[in-house]
């Protein structure tokens, strides 16, 4: 942690705030520490499935280069440091880096976390077995050429997980005006309802980026359980997709 | 900041060696700290106190690959047979017999002696090569969003992901959590003793249930069987004070003489019965197990086999959150375990506390209820069938090791 060094210990406390903030399971990300068990099954029996890893051993990803595209305070590149990966956790918003440092120096995980672009990896030649773009897609301007440079990230037989929400008229109620206004989980503003892509979209998206998309399927809340699931069928609000770059 | 284990467990009694040997199976690194030094706590001193296992539990045993190690040293229950009774007038013409060809599973549990249970537990324990702290207990933990701290009475300071309380149902680590419990006394004293007896038992275990209090004679291996008999506890306590022929006077009329001449084949034990439930069964970082979570009246011989139940309950939680990369300590994640847990203890508390009150009474009108109950029950078979898959532990969202499979 070199460069935490160069940094003076008001700013390290006002980080490992904004980390506690980050990781408090009932506090501002509440929202995503309810999707994140449903994205990690997900992520988790893909890479074993794709690169045949037993999950039932210690750190089955050991030997895996994975980059975690739009970390935020690192939610998913932690599980996946722990699961033995070489972990590179990138994202655009400058503020984020220093607080996922903090928390994983916190955790005793060494993770690589940089503040930087998928475009930007490419253009340094960075190559991965595995990408999480998760929740990334609707929120950028050009997703073909965004999607385009995930490609190029991915080593010959790499796979990306890409995960966003679909566009109907229940995503609309379900994510902007649910997420958004009723229940306050989201600050409004967070999504924007035209940049929504369906699941035939992003294949559409992923085959023209140069990837065979492989898999996908919903993430569908349970409001009795209070909890996410996986479906097969319902892709009607989030969803996930696995694809992978040809050998 | 570094781990010096991945999780911490506060007593290695039953419940501690069993989920150390869970977790081991999933890859995490386990610690057990316990007071008592581990030749004192393996003696295998035959003292006559025995469990009734539920199927599930034997299971659990097997899947973590120490039921071999006491297989052939315990006895199947057969049969079960429940009957109401008063001293001196043998028991009531109602009574509520099971049988384990009612249900597919073979027989409905089995009685392992602690003599045995517990060296073999503890023996599994170190073939693992689990850290073990002896003569060693926790005086403090301190929780944050990363991890727990914990300092042992020599000064140890161990950071770990999680502490697990199977510390029993005086539970300080519950205690240092703010954890509050619920319960109370009975009034009542279990008394527990080893007997030997002319005629075989044939694999049959008898409730009866007198007016202080149930008595159960649990079917050992040879002509043995182990009693656990209800007094009130001051009656209790004039018993025990008794030499042991007087002992056995007082016995002997409140079964009967089916088994034929009984005598005394090990040390007497008496405890208080008391209901002491902790009112949440995770704090943070930490999570209790058996005792240390629900110390129940011990009516049905359901503590040991409840204990299990969140062993294998906690254990399938937690290595599933592993295998996903998650934080095992995270109240999430916890949550999965109180959430699965919670409300089958409930009903057990719940279930044997209001059993208890019904039988432990010498109104008549009560009496008649129960016998006619009882005669109930036992002509309709659906009720019957479900009451033993109950008591074998068959019933409920099963975890995987309590169906018999690896975690």
């Amino acid at each position: 942690m070199a460069n935490l060094n160069t940094i003076d210990a008001s700013e390290i406390e006002k980080f490992q705030a904004m980390a506690a903030e980050w990781w408090d399971p009932d506090g501002k990300f509440k929202p995503l520490h309810m999707l994140n068990p449903c994205r990690l099954s997900y992520i988790t029996s893909q890479i074993a499935a794709e690169f045949g890893r037993d999950l039932t051993t210690p750190h089955p990803f050991k030997g895996l280069r994975i980059l975690d595209i739009g970390c935020g305070g690192g939610l998913l590149s932690e599980p996946m440091a722990r699961l033995g990966a070489t972990v590179v956790g990138a994202d655009a918003a400058e503020r984020n880096i220093p607080v996922a440092r903090v928390h994983a120096e916190q955790q005793g995980l060494d993770i690589d976390y940089r503040h930087t672009s998928a475009e930007a990896l490419v253009e340094a030649g960075e190559t991965f077995d595995a990408v999480l773009n998760m929740e990334v897609v609707e929120h950028v301007s050009d997703p073909l050429a965004f999607l385009s440079a995930c490609h190029d990230l991915l080593k010959p037989g790499g796979l990306m997980t890409c995960s966003t929400i679909n566009r109907n008229a229940k995503s609309y109620a379900m994510a902007i005006i649910g997420a958004e206004h009723i229940m306050r989980w989201l600050p409004k503003g967070t999504h924007e309802w035209s940049k929504f892509i369906t699941p035939d979209e992003l294949y559409e998206l992923l085959s023209k980026a140069g990837l065979d998309p492989v898999d996908r399927k919903g993430f569908v809340f349970n409001p009795i359980s209070w909890s996410w699931r996986l479906s097969e069928r319902d892709l009607s609000v989030n969803y996930v997709t696995a694809s992978v770059r040809p050998s | 900041m570094s781990f010096d284990t991945d999780i911490l467990i506060a007593g290695g009694g039953l419940n501690g060696t069993s989920l150390a040997l869970a977790l081991a199976s999933a890859g995490f690194d386990v610690t057990i700290v316990d007071p008592l030094p581990a030749p004192k706590r393996a003696a295998g001193d035959f003292d006559g106190r025995g469990y009734a296992l539920s199927i599930a539990s034997q299971r659990v045993l097997k899947a973590l690959g120490v039921w071999s190690a006491v297989a052939e040293m315990t006895q199947p229950i057969l049969d079960i047979k429940v009957t109401d009774g008063r001293p001196g007038e043998g028991p009531s013409p109602m009574m509520l017999a099971f049988d384990h060809a009612e249900i597919e599973e073979g027989p409905m549990g089995f009685l392992v002696e602690d003599r045995h249970l517990r060296p073999a537990l503890l023996r599994a324990v170190d073939d693992a090569g689990i850290t073990q702290l002896n003569e060693r207990r926790v005086v403090d933990q301190d929780a944050d969003a990363n991890g727990i701290s914990v300092t042992l009475d020599d000064g140890t300071l161990l950071r770990a992901h999680l502490l697990i309380g199977c510390d029993g149902k005086t539970s300080s680590v519950a205690t240092r959590a703010g954890i509050k419990r619920i319960g109370w006394q009975y009034g009542q004293t279990a008394l527990v003793c080893a007997i030997e007896h002319e005629k075989p038992h044939e694999g049959t275990a008898h409730q009866f249930f007198m007016p202080s209090g149930p008595l159960a004679i649990l079917p050992l291996t040879g002509n043995r069987a182990s009693i656990v008999w209800t007094e009130k506890s001051e009656r209790a306590a004039e018993i025990q004070m008794l030499s042991d022929a007087e002992y056995l006077d007082v016995l002997r009329p409140r079964f009967g003489d089916f088994l034929g001449d009984i005598s005394l084949a090990g040390k007497r034990f008496s405890y208080p019965l008391g209901l002491s439930l902790a009112q949440n069964f995770i704090g943070p970082r930490v999570a209790l197990v058996g005792d240390a979570a629900h110390s129940v009246h011990p009516i049905a011989g359901q503590g040991l086999n409840a204990g299990l139940k969140d062993v294998a309950a906690l254990a399938e939680v937690l290595a599933d959150a592993i295998r996903c990369g998650e934080d095992v300590g995270r109240a999430d994640v916890l949550l999965r375990y109180r959430q699965w847990r919670r409300f089958d203890t409930a009903t057990l508390a719940i279930a044997t506390d209001g059993f208890n009150r019904l039988f432990s009474n010498d109104n008549s009108l009560l009496r008649t209820i129960r016998d006619l109950g009882l005669g109930a029950a036992n002509a309709l078979p659906g009720l019957r069938r479900s009451l033993i898959r109950e008591a074998a532990g068959l019933t409920g969202d099963l975890p995987r090791l309590a169906k018999g499979q690896p975690l």
